[in-house]
């Protein structure tokens, strides 16, 4: 077990001290930096910091190293502070130079203002929320791996936490083992050994009911409806430029509580009446901007290392490393894969060639721009759903349960009509208020065509409806920012199920035919699930992230193959292959290579794409016959 | 707003034992318990401090973060004479005059003088070397200062200036006396100085302007109310003449600004995006003894007004009063102001900063207006609570607003083009032009344009021509109105030939550009609608696609899907380029110099190769006639081209993206490049081009006259002098040449062959496009018509007919097919000709 180390509890000292050290040269602030860097990479620091994500606020110590998983939700405006000031000490009339770095709030007698030492610094703010729509595995796996001690001012031991969350998790359908596994056999025997009034103690301060109290008074912003977690007020000292919205990040940083931060608005009020000057911002912007930190803590950010995905299993780190990580597991890919493509079989009622196509969805990436063109998206459209049915719930949870994040969309008359799906620029609040279209990169967007009903969308449902369109072809968001609208492109993975094709374009349709015909559809959907092991769910997860981030490439060979090929389809049936379908054949060409951990294209896998896209395609045709056939 | 007697506020300058209530001793106990809040912030020690040590003078840097005012009460050199106050010269011009508080300088901050000679005791000051006196903390001697600025009045002038603002006065003469006249005629007491003037005259003197603009403007108050009183002493103003600097270089963006900026003088460019009520300041307060009833005055010092302890008159304590309706106050508006779109990184959000305006700049600006300000940039210290010391340790910023000036004003009358001007770095200038000397530059351009898109070389060309577009003409004063400078493009072909993505692209390429689809948009959506304001319940206008991409290009995507009742008012705007509005009481005509790239595909989903592009996509033809250039995007079918496709597209799917820049010039030039040419260079026709357009139009139409047809109308000459000269364009050249025609003429002719072919003749027949119907198809129509009077002629006198018995005898008579609907037009055109009239299914003679 590690010792608590001082710089995890107490790193503003570590700060201090350095900058005391460095007698006003100005790259004490390097040191910081690099000191806490270099305790980072120590091995498995990282995970002796406790996480923002899973440990509650209250539990955690005020000015102590956290880390916090989250998405860049909105930049604020930068602002000065005061990056060393002096004091006056009243009582001994001593004055003292302080680094204001890292802090909120001066600290120690009256600051002098008109000292000559007062050094003006810069910092931005970013409003991170924990990345949208991340599945409860990942979240769990993410809390089994942290080995923070968190000191209690409270009585606070962090097994006994997780368990309250086990409880308050009806989904979860992953057993102990894994946490076990990860806590070690102290955590088991806790477990066992927890008591009535024990339990109460813990849960009836739990951070879930607590934030779900206050938000009714102040709004989060979450993107998505009913998320959960902190939202945080990230201060960022360098580089803020290099951070993009809705990049996800892991901070590392100083945790700032300070109840004085919290502005009460009426009291605001009154000031501002006094001063003149004071009323630079509305009341609604002093909520937004200065949150009580209780709600909206404050996060000093030392470091932050960006994810590049948000899946426990694999390692954080570049991406480069991550084929290694795959090519370890490589051996087993094959079987990995036959045995997802039998389970998704299953999920999709023994449709194997739609399982198929589920597959090579779940991996698409938007790798590369050429210009306007987003390359890689692969949008599915699983039509022959059966309308208002639980299938396609079902079929959410079966996707929940692969990727790291996801959301299901009802594209009912209501949801649509009535939703923000695009996010807006507030401009009394000064923020940018969510919408469910602001989401992380990969995430899995699953639309449920099947509950739109008959009825009139009226101008906001148009508006979605473009914005989806959109989303969909151009893998970006236009903002509205009222007086203009600003493009931020995204990656998000699109599954449509719908009754008939979907009324949104796609890059490919695949008819549901269902082989199998259970009579009771719950019963079998769990008996399937049920039958899984759960470390093979993790086998499957590690697959379809790592599949993913493989790198791929063309040869000159296969590129003329593919050139001679297309001319010979052309050459019989000039409409039957048009650009826009070697488009598509190229992308599932692709797809299909990288599902078989292959980095690069053969003639096999391009003939197997084309078997692939001609069985779809046949399918399709039929099915238009069919209902053609249809009054 | 003013009380009247604010000029006793003038006092002789330095009188050492000022009357002033704030008497030294005082004001020291108060700066101790209010200073932690409200005094300036100190800058950093800032390495530009040092930079400017080259100065005309040889003073010695104070450091600027020691406060003043802890200097002022403490010193025996407290004059007590702010700078801005120092206007009062004994002058019979000037003193007739009230001087009118600077509320946007921070009067109330005090600058006195100190004489650095006679006070070596200052630390900072011992190295003065002879007689200087200068402003504390700032190397500005106001002698000096003055001095030179008034040369500079008297001497500048601005031989090459095309500002707006110098229209009509003689430029060589020196610029700001005229102005000095213009101000005694329109009586409006405020002087714009154009920064970048005060840099070319004499750069030290601009230095000291942007680094202390709170001591260095006032300076330059008096200085201008000195010239103006001397020249023109009878001159009646409502308050002394005001400078207002404009255009300082040192920042042109917010998201640049830093703490090195604080107090400085900057100018950045936004758009405003709130404006709070109007917030009045007190000035001055009054005060009024109840005892004794004796009248005092106290200025508001840095926000905070020093209410008198003890009456002086009477001696009671706490007997002062304030009395409102006597004290002086200011007005005040907050503005925030958001970055402006094209400033931005990609993937960020915009920043905003918070404005103050103060006096006549209130109400200045709207929301939603883009406007450039210069001001000077404030910090100030936040506090948590009033009753605690513990301070947030984050400072407020503001910018106190001099000048306002909108980029956007000048496009609702005319042509703008300076306004939005996007400043080049002199390597990007010399780097576009280096670019525009390769002989190939325009097949470079074309080629860069959507590489992600296929071939369609000359559809490329055309859309990069219309992307630098004509040059503006103004026939205003024959009667013929403007010009129209913008070149529209139609694309039509069948679905999947990437029409769209060409359409996004440019829509990503050019900075107002808007993209619409012709099923999503209503006419109001095009045009412009009224609607109720929510907060100031009054009517307002919302403008639509159009009018926003005015200066910018149209995309238009599903032009065919578009109602009529919408694409009809297209037709205003594809021609005179204005839009005329009558709704709700609001009558007004908006300019919508707009291109329009428009895409629309074929009525049967596959173009039929048999048709005209009329009847391919069912548009009227009043309409075609409007789009410059007509292009088809056929789907080829041939098997080099498809291999071609295929190498490029696979390409596309595993070329690494470096591999990509190598390949192609980068978006961002090509959006500079662009910028740069529609900006600076306006070519004009040179005489051998203008033989060389005669001859291409005399030449079309003797195509067509061979054959009785017209081939060309004075639109198309209109139409190809706007390609040559876009194109003369592309070459940054300021004449336009034969070349330019040529590839104008060859352009033209293309897309001619593409979209004016008569299929039944395989001739280019403009008059498809013209009037919607090919002269072959003409003359058959009449044929038929006369066929048909013939037949009913020879019935001999039956006053009716049965319509069906009337076809059939037709079809049996005719040796070529008739079809119905031919029946139906020579029907229709003998009933024009009042020879018959049909109703229902019996035909009647006339």
């Amino acid at each position: 077990m590690p010792t608590v180390h001082d710089w995890i509890n107490n790193p503003l000292a570590v700060v201090d001290g350095l900058f005391a050290q460095s007698n006003s040269s100005p790259d004490w602030e390097k040191k910081v930096v690099e000191y806490f860097k270099e305790k980072l990479k120590l091995n498995d620091a990282h995970t002796w910091v406790p996480s923002l994500n899973d440990v509650p606020l209250y539990y955690l110590k005020p000015n102590s190293l956290v880390k916090f998983r989250c998405m860049v939700q909105d930049m604020f405006d930068p602002e000065f502070f005061m990056g060393v000031y002096e004091t006056n000490d009243l009582t001994s009339n001593s004055k003292q130079v302080k680094c204001g770095k890292y802090k909120d709030i001066t600290v120690g007698g009256q600051v002098d203002f008109n000292s000559r030492n007062t050094v003006t610094s810069e910092r931005q703010t970013f409003y991170c929320v924990p990345i949208p729509g991340e599945s409860q595995w990942a979240k769990e796996s993410y809390a089994g791996t942290s080995q923070a001690r968190v000191v209690p001012s409270t009585s606070y031991v962090p097994n006994r936490h997780k368990r309250s969350y086990e409880e308050d998790d009806e989904m979860d359908t992953q057993p102990q083992q894994l946490k076990d596994v990860s806590q070690g056999t102290q955590s088991s025997a806790e477990s066992h050994g927890n008591t009535e009034p024990k339990r109460q103690e813990t849960e009836a301060p739990s951070h879930d009911s607590s934030s779900a109290h206050c938000t009714s008074s102040l709004d989060l912003n979450f993107p998505l409806p009913g998320e959960k977690g902190p939202a945080c007020l990230v201060k960022v000292y360098e580089d803020w430029d290099g951070f993009k919205l809705n990049d996800m990040l892991e901070v590392f940083g100083i945790l700032s509580v300070d109840p004085a931060l919290s502005v009460i608005a009426d009291e605001r009020e009154a000031s501002s009446l006094l001063d003149p000057t004071e009323v630079t911002e509305t009341v609604e912007e002093q909520r937004v901007h200065s949150p009580p930190p209780s709600l909206v803590p404050r996060l000093h950010m030392l470091y932050a290392q960006p994810l590049v995905h948000n899946n426990p299993l694999l390692p954080s780190s570049a991406p480069e490393n991550n084929g290694d990580h795959l090519s370890s597991v490589l051996g087993e890919l094959a079987s990995v894969r036959a045995e997802l493509h039998t389970y998704l079989t299953h999920v999709l009622m023994g449709d194997s060639l739609a399982a198929e196509y589920l597959i090579l969805h779940l991996i698409s990436n938007v790798y590369s721009r050429r210009d306007v063109l987003p390359l890689g998206k692969f949008t599915l459209n699983l039509s022959g759903c059966p309308h208002s049915s639980p299938y396609t719930e079902h079929l959410y949870k079966v996707i929940q349960q692969l990727v790291p994040s996801s959301y299901r969309l009802c594209m009912s008359l209501h949801n649509m009509n009535n939703q923000r799906m695009v996010p807006r620029k507030d401009y009394t609040a000064n923020r940018l208020v969510s919408g469910t279209l602001q989401l992380a990169n990969n995430t899995s967007l699953f639309l449920d065509e099947t509950q739109l009903e008959q009825g009139q969308l009226d101008a906001t449902g148009v508006r979605n409806i473009t914005a989806l369109g959109n989303l969909i072809s151009w893998q970006k968001v236009d903002y509205d920012f009222n007086y203009h609208q600003m493009e931020f492109p995204c990656n998000i993975n699109v599954l449509i199920t719908s009754e008939g094709r979907s009324l949104l374009p796609s890059d490919s349709q695949v008819n549901l035919r269902p082989t199998l015909n259970p009579p009771n559809l719950e019963e079998y959907l769990s008996a399937v699930q049920v039958a899984q092991v759960p470390s093979q769910f993790n086998k499957y997860r590690i697959y379809l992230s790592g599949a993913r981030a493989l790198n791929y490439t063309i040869s000159d060979e296969i590129t003329k193959a593919v050139e001679e090929d297309f001319v010979e389809m052309r050459k019989d049936d000039p409409q039957s292959m048009s650009a826009e379908d070697l488009h598509r054949l190229l992308v599932v060409a692709r797809l299909l290579s990288l599902s078989h951990g292959q980095n690069t294209l053969s003639r096999d896998g391009w003939m197997k794409a084309k078997q692939l896209e001609a069985l779809r395609i046949s399918r399709t045709q039929q099915q238009k016959s069919l209902s053609g056939n249809e009054p | 707003m003013f009380s009247p007697s604010s000029q006793s506020r003038k006092r002789d300058p330095p009188t050492p034992a000022s009357e002033d209530p704030l008497s030294p001793p005082s004001q020291r106990s108060r700066a101790h318990d209010t200073s932690t809040e409200l005094q300036p912030m100190p800058t950093s020690p800032a390495m530009d401090t040092a930079a400017q040590d080259v100065s005309l003078f040889s003073s010695p840097m104070a450091p600027r973060s020691v406060l003043q005012s802890e200097v002022d009460a403490s010193s025996p050199l407290m004059y007590g004479t702010p700078s801005s106050r120092v206007e009062g010269t004994p002058r019979s011009g000037i003193r007739g005059t009230p001087a009118r508080q600077r509320a946007d300088l921070g009067s109330v901050r005090k600058a006195p003088q100190v004489d650095m000679h006679s006070e070596p005791s200052f630390d900072f000051c011992e190295q003065g070397a002879g007689q200087r006196l200068v402003i504390w903390g700032t190397d500005v001697n106001v002698g000096t200062c003055k001095e030179k600025f008034q040369r500079f009045l008297q001497q500048f002038t601005a031989p090459n200036s095309r500002e707006e603002e110098n229209a009509g006065l003689d430029l060589n003469e020196p610029l700001y006396m005229q102005k000095l006249d213009e101000i005694s005629v329109v009586g409006e007491p405020v002087l714009n100085v154009n920064c970048s003037h005060i840099q070319t005259f004499d750069a030290d003197l601009y230095r000291q302007l942007i680094c202390y603009p709170q001591e260095v403007i006032p300076t330059f108050d008096m200085a201008v109310n000195e010239l103006f009183f001397d020249r023109l002493p009878d001159s009646v103003l409502e308050h002394q003449i005001q400078v207002r600097p404009y255009s300082a270089l040192k920042t042109r963006n917010m998201r640049a600004l830093n703490p090195e900026d604080i107090d400085q003088l900057i100018t950045i460019s936004g758009m405003v995006i709130r404006t709070s009520q109007l917030i009045p300041e007190m000035q001055e307060a009054f005060f009024r003894c109840q005892v004794c009833v004796f009248n005092t005055r106290v200025e508001v010092d840095r926000g905070r007004i020093a209410e008198p302890a003890v009456c002086r008159n009477c001696n009671t304590t706490h007997s002062m009063a304030l009395v409102h309706n006597r004290s002086a106050f200011s007005d005040k508006q907050m503005i925030k102001l958001q970055e402006s779109p094209e400033d931005m990184p990609a993937g960020q959000t915009p920043h905003t900063t918070v404005v103050y305006a103060h006096n006549d700049l209130v109400d200045k600006v709207q929301p939603g207006d883009r406007i450039n300000i210069t001001g000077i940039y404030r910090a100030a210290p936040m506090r948590l609570n009033p009753r605690q010391s513990q301070v947030k340790s984050v400072y407020k910023t503001h910018i106190d607003v001099i000048h306002f000036r909108k980029t956007d004003e000048k496009r609702l009358h005319g042509l703008d083009e300076d306004g939005e001007q996007k400043l080049f770095t002199k390597e990007r200038v010399a780097m576009l032009k280096e670019l525009a000397a390769k002989p190939d530059v325009y097949e470079r351009l074309s080629s860069a344009l959507a590489p992600s898109i296929y071939e369609h070389e000359d559809i490329k060309k055309g859309i990069l021509l219309q992307l630098f577009g004509g040059t503006r003409k103004d026939f205003t004063q024959t009667g013929r109105g403007n010009f129209r400078a913008e070149i529209n493009i139609l694309l039509c072909g069948d679905p999947g030939t990437s029409k769209s993505q060409l359409l996004q692209y440019v829509y990503n390429l050019v900075p107002r550009g808007q993209y619409t689809s012709g099923k999503g948009s209503s006419a109001v959506g095009l045009t412009a609608y009224v609607m109720k304001d929510p907060e100031t319940r009054q009517l307002v206008l919302q403008t639509g696609a159009l009018v926003l991409s005015d200066n910018g290009i149209c995309c238009i995507d599903e032009f065919d899907k578009m109602s009529d009742n919408t694409r009809s008012v297209l037709h205003e705007v594809m021609e005179q380029q204005t839009l005329s509005i009558a709704k709700a009481g609001i009558i007004c005509q908006l300019n919508a110099r707009t291109s329009v790239l428009a895409a629309a595909n074929p009525v049967e989903s596959q173009w039929n190769p048999k048709k005209t592009t009329i009847e391919n996509i069912q548009l009227p033809h009043t309409l075609l006639s409007r789009f410059d250039l007509i292009f088809l995007m056929l789907d080829p079918q041939d098997e080099a081209y498809d291999r071609r496709l295929a190498h490029h597209l696979v390409a596309l799917y595993y070329q690494s993206e470096e591999q990509i820049e190598e390949e192609h010039l980068d978006m961002a030039v090509l959006k500079d490049y662009i910028a740069f040419a529609r900006t600076s260079v306006h070519p004009r026709l040179s005489e051998e081009a203008s033989q060389a357009l005669i001859e291409a139009y005399v030449d079309m139409r003797k195509i067509g006259s061979g054959r009785g047809m017209v081939s060309a109308y004075p639109r198309q000459l209109e139409s190809l002098i706007r390609l040559a000269e876009a194109h003369a364009k592309v070459r940054f050249s300021s004449k336009v040449e034969s070349i330019d025609v040529e590839e104008a003429k060859r352009l033209h002719r293309e897309a001619l062959k593409q979209s004016a072919t008569d299929p039944r003749t395989g001739f280019v027949d403009i008059s498809i496009l013209t009037t919607g119907m090919s002269a072959t198809a003409r003359k058959r129509k009449e044929e038929v018509a006369q066929a048909l009077k013939k037949l009913i002629q020879s019935k001999g006198k039956t006053p009716a007919m049965k319509y069906q018995q009337l076809f059939d005898d037709l079809r049996g008579q005719s040796e070529a097919a008739i079809t119905k609907d031919m029946f139906d037009e020579a029907l229709r055109a003998l009933a024009d000709e009042d020879y018959l009239t049909v109703t229902g299914k019996t035909v009647r003679l006339l």
